[in-house]
């Protein structure tokens, strides 16, 4: 600002401010907004804590059951929540034959599914998974905090879930996975 | 009628504006503490029910087994809950295409008598986008869904 | 090549403006003659480099350039020529860049016909406007790249959103983007006349086109916004009070009071520190609305790309200029002379009053759209709707509408009441009676005062046309007719659509009939079809309106494949005195369909009313403009003549 005003202002003068006082509680609302932890997807509550234990059937003639214990041991693996009946996971199937094609091993849970349902689906879509367990009743998804399909999981060697991934895997995710997984080993 | 004095006017414009101004700020007040549509879970709605006809949201998971549609074809009932209460609901329209038995949904509507009438489902998980009230859901709707189930 | 060139380009752009920026300020010293040439070249250039820039960037999309990474995430090969040109700025970094492109073309613009600001105040203003641009060319450069390669060619592009590929949706934001951008000419003079302190009729005149050039943009554009959102979410609303759509509103009531304070400026040089306070305050507000749509902080119905991170860059760019043009405001509109006086019955008057009635609803607007966050910060969770918005805005709207039907009656600086009273009579009068039929007819309040009021301002609008030689009548003064007619036609639209519509939800088996209002809707049957890349289930419905021919209607549920999504295409029949809708939506377990069917009353006078609104703008412009074109080349040819005899 160059210099004083030449003339003093008038009763106005205070008045003059309140459009940036105005501004000001603006500006703290939106930071505090932006600040605050990510609204837009469920933070999940279960990474860091182990998975539940299941036994669940298999869902498919070919591929066995799944097991909590099968997650122990070895090395990380990729959980995915998924359905015939679902769209997303029809378009995430790329990407879980790439992850696979990469060395990831994926187990699946089917959630309210049917058997010649899903075979169709498999047949359609490809087979990334070693194992396929048949959730009938959404327990294992509620027991891992899951919400929806597909999501997927990454869980480490002592079967500890280490990253979610909710909604489809779309093909700029893939490095991001693998990244978790290989973080997930060390 | 005359021009007002000179060094008067700009402070009469300047009152008339502040006057609107505040009267705006403390008009928007009010109506918002009337009219602002707060978010309740099962067990909020059933502890402390709004007043009849406000329009309120109501964030749950539709219980399996619940959805029942009308003999007019397009009314359904559904119970919503959280593990701790339940809600009947009852919608006439058409639902979102994610709107299935066991996932989160978000009913804008208003309490008659014991059932909840909504206006209008919000129900998606496509896109990584989850109703913004449901966040602090997860385990709620964990246990809520873990005891249907059992 | 071609992405390079255009990263180049850009970079020589920013360069230039910071040049401009550098220009004026030193210009603007007392010592500073020497750069004062040189500010209008320089803002010349950067307006013609980045315009290049662009063009580089419609071309990599127009050949589906899929090494770079914006066209490989964002078109398609396959997607037809239009959609590619679309796409350009249906994505983040596109649209910046556009963002950017219409400010430095403005700014040029601006600095080669201007000739009747003061120069101090011009080179205020292009400094001004170049360290606006300055924020956004950092933002594109550093956080968001259009230009930037893929390490390897993707073998195919990813595809635009399936929401994306309609025409409406695909030239509504460009047409957004040019009024708020547009707003920013009337920022950077606003800036400029505070820092020369020289805010007068020839600021106000200078300034008047470009608000009112960005003003028939928004208006424009939120009214072809409105009729997108009521044909393509299929719930029969046109106005949901949404973030994204407050976010078009504010710029344009901002917009709308700023347009009548520039009048009251040019015509009376009144009002100036508040026309340089909602100068800044109009384009505030677009960058507000951008902030508040691209930082996701507000949930919306409307699907859009949101990142906090970039949130964070563009509130950083508001605090610098926001905060900035009002501390400077608080410094200086404090000496910025007082302009003339006027008497609290006189057409400044009524201004005045209406200029406080939009900024009331502005404000209203504003704190609802920003109370869930608010709220949310005392660990509450609201929403705020139409059962807000609509009441507390109608508390300002209704005196608004009644004292536009008197303002353009009233003489300048001082009249009587008692004069205009007669002619207004006959408005008023139909105004009662229309609401008093529609209020003892059964239809709500509010409803009931639009109809009325409505009709009264429609009829008052046409009244400073009276006595006068239509021929000659000039174009602003139409253009005044003519929106404030387009208003008055809205407003009965609104109420109507509120007070008549008829809404029936049926499930139904092919063959079967509903009455719903004058029409008897069949439904023949249901098909699957395709198209390019969808595919859709679609319902035959035969309406007859009151028995007479059948007219077929298809309504669609459309799947589409790449990117995954669906959509609902509603079936529309508009009629003069109305429009059907209909919406097809699943099947029952008992083999029947669900549909939703509404007829509502002259609905279609919302969006006529909005361009008519922008019509009268548009008349305004070219009157302003022909006489400004004839004023220059008048002054070019004394100027020659003097030139010539100086020799």
């Amino acid at each position: 600002m160059s210099g004083p005003p030449s003339s003093a202002p008038r009763k106005p003068g205070l008045a003059l401010w309140l459009p940036l006082a105005l501004f000001a509680a603006f500006l703290a609302l939106v930071v505090w907004g932006l600040l605050r932890p990510d609204n837009r997807e469920v933070a999940s509550t279960f990474i860091g804590k182990p998975i539940p234990a299941f036994d669940l059937p298999p869902a498919s003639a070919d591929r066995p059951g799944l097991t909590r214990a099968q997650f122990v041991g070895g090395k990380p693996r990729l959980l995915n929540i998924f359905a015939s009946w679902c769209g997303p996971c029809a378009v995430e199937a790329p990407q879980l034959a790439q992850l696979a094609a990469a060395g990831a091993e994926i187990d699946g849970v089917a959630i309210r599914d049917r058997k010649d349902d899903l075979a169709r689906f498999l047949a359609a879509n490809g087979n990334p998974f070693a194992r396929i367990g048949q959730d009938d009743l959404s327990k294992v998804q509620i027991g891992i905090g899951s919400s929806g399909v597909p999501e997927t999981f990454v869980v480490d060697a002592r079967g500890v879930i280490r990253y979610q991934h909710i909604g489809a895997i779309m093909p700029d995710d893939v490095p991001m996975i693998l990244g978790k997984l290989k973080e997930a080993g060390q | 009628m005359s021009a007002i004095k000179a060094k008067h006017q700009r402070l009469v414009l300047l009152v008339i504006a502040l006057a609107a101004l505040i009267g705006a700020g403390l008009l928007a007040a009010w109506a918002l503490s009337k009219q602002a549509s707060y978010f309740y879970v099962p067990s909020d709605l059933v502890a402390h029910p709004p007043e009849q006809g406000r329009a309120v949201r109501l964030g749950g998971m539709v219980q399996r087994g619940s959805i029942k549609t009308m003999p007019d074809g397009v009314t359904i009932t559904f119970v919503v809950g959280d593990g701790k209460a339940t809600v009947p609901v009852r919608y006439a329209g058409i639902t979102p295409d994610l709107f299935v038995e066991g996932s989160g949904v978000v009913a804008e509507g208003r309490m008659e008598g014991a059932t909840f009438v909504a206006d209008n489902l919000l129900a998606k998980h496509d896109e990584k986008y989850v109703p913004r009230e449901m966040k602090d859901m997860t385990q709620a709707q964990a246990k809520a869904v873990v005891a249907e189930t059992k | 090549m071609i992405a390079e060139l255009g990263l180049a380009i850009l970079w020589m752009a920013a360069a230039l403006a910071v040049l401009q920026l550098v220009a004026g300020a030193l210009a603007l010293r007392p010592q500073g003659a020497g750069m004062v040439g040189v500010v209008r070249p320089v803002a010349v250039a950067q307006g013609v480099l980045v315009a290049l820039s662009f063009a580089a960037l419609i071309t990599l999309f127009v050949t589906t350039d899929l090494s770079v990474k914006l066209v490989a995430e964002n078109s398609h090969s396959a997607k037809p020529l239009i959609f590619k040109i679309a796409g350009t700025w249906g994505n983040h970094e596109g649209s910046m860049l556009l963002w950017v492109t219409i400010m430095s073309l403005a700014g040029g613009f601006v600095a080669l016909v201007e000739r009747r600001l003061p120069e101090k105040t011009l080179i205020a203003t292009l400094a001004a406007q170049a360290f606006v641009s300055l924020g956004f060319y950092a933002f594109l450069l550093l956080a968001s790249n259009p230009f930037a390669r893929l390490p390897q060619p993707a073998p195919e592009g990813a595809g635009l959103n399936p929401l994306l590929q309609d025409i409406g949706l695909a030239f509504h934001p460009p047409t957004l983007y040019v009024g708020y951008v547009g707003l920013s000419i009337a920022f950077s003079f606003a800036v400029g006349a505070l820092i020369t302190r020289d805010v007068g009729p020839a600021f106000a005149r200078a300034m008047r086109p470009w608000v009112l050039g960005a003003w028939i943009f928004l208006t424009v554009g939120i009214t072809a916004g409105s009729y997108w959102a009521y044909y393509t979410l299929g719930w029969g609303g046109w106005w949901f009070w949404d973030p994204v759509e407050n976010a078009s509103l504010m710029p344009w009531l901002a917009a709308t009071a700023l347009l009548h304070s520039v009048s009251v400026l040019a015509a009376r040089n009144a009002l100036r520190a508040w026309t340089v306070m909602l100068g800044v305050i109009a384009f505030s507000m677009s960058m507000v609305g951008t902030f508040l749509v691209r930082s996701g902080i507000l949930t919306s119905v409307h699907a859009f790309a949101v990142d906090p991170a970039r949130g964070s860059f563009i509130l950083a760019l508001l605090a610098i200029y926001i905060g900035g043009a009002l501390l400077l405001f608080a410094l200086r509109a404090g000496t910025v002379t007082e302009g003339a006086r006027f008497a609290f019955v006189s057409r400044e008057a009524a201004l005045v009053f209406n200029n406080v009635m939009l900024c009331g609803i502005l404000g209203i607007v504003l704190v609802g759209t920003l109370y869930p966050l608010l709220t949310e910060a005392f660990g509450v969770k609201v929403s705020v709707g139409p059962p807000y918005f609509n009441p507390v805005s109608a508390i300002f709207a209704f005196p608004m509408l009644v004292v536009m039907a008197v303002g353009p009656l009233l003489r300048w600086k001082d009249d009587r009441g008692g004069r205009v009273a007669p002619v207004l009579a006959v408005p008023a009068l139909l105004a009662v009676a229309v609401a008093g039929a529609a209020f003892a007819s059964g239809v709500n309040t509010l409803p009931a005062l639009g109809l009325g009021l409505g009709a009264g301002l429609a009829l008052a609008s046409l009244l400073p046309l009276r006595g006068r030689n239509l021929r000659r009548t000039p174009l602003p003064v139409w253009g005044m007719v003519v929106s404030h007619l387009g208003l008055a036609v809205a407003a009965m639209g609104m109420a109507s659509e509120s007070a008549f519509s008829i809404e029936k939800l049926a499930a139904l088996t092919p063959g079967e009939t509903r009455q719903v209002g004058p029409y008897a809707l069949t439904l023949d049957r249901i098909d699957p079809v395709a198209g390019p890349n969808w595919t859709a289930l679609q319902a035959t419905v035969s309406a007859r309106y009151a028995g007479g021919d059948a007219v077929v209607l298809t309504p669609q549920a459309r799947v589409f494949a790449n990117p995954p999504g669906t959509r609902t295409e509603s079936a529309l029949k508009t009629r003069w005195n109305g429009q059907l809708y209909v919406v097809l939506g699943e099947e029952g377990d008992d083999g029947r369909w669900q549909m939703r069917f509404w007829w509502k009353p002259f609905v279609p006078l919302i969006w006529l009313g909005g361009l008519l609104v922008g019509l009268g703008g548009l008349l305004a412009l070219v009157g302003r403009v022909a006489r400004d074109v004839k004023r220059l080349v008048a002054i070019d040819k004394i100027t020659f003549r003097r030139e010539r005899q100086g020799r």
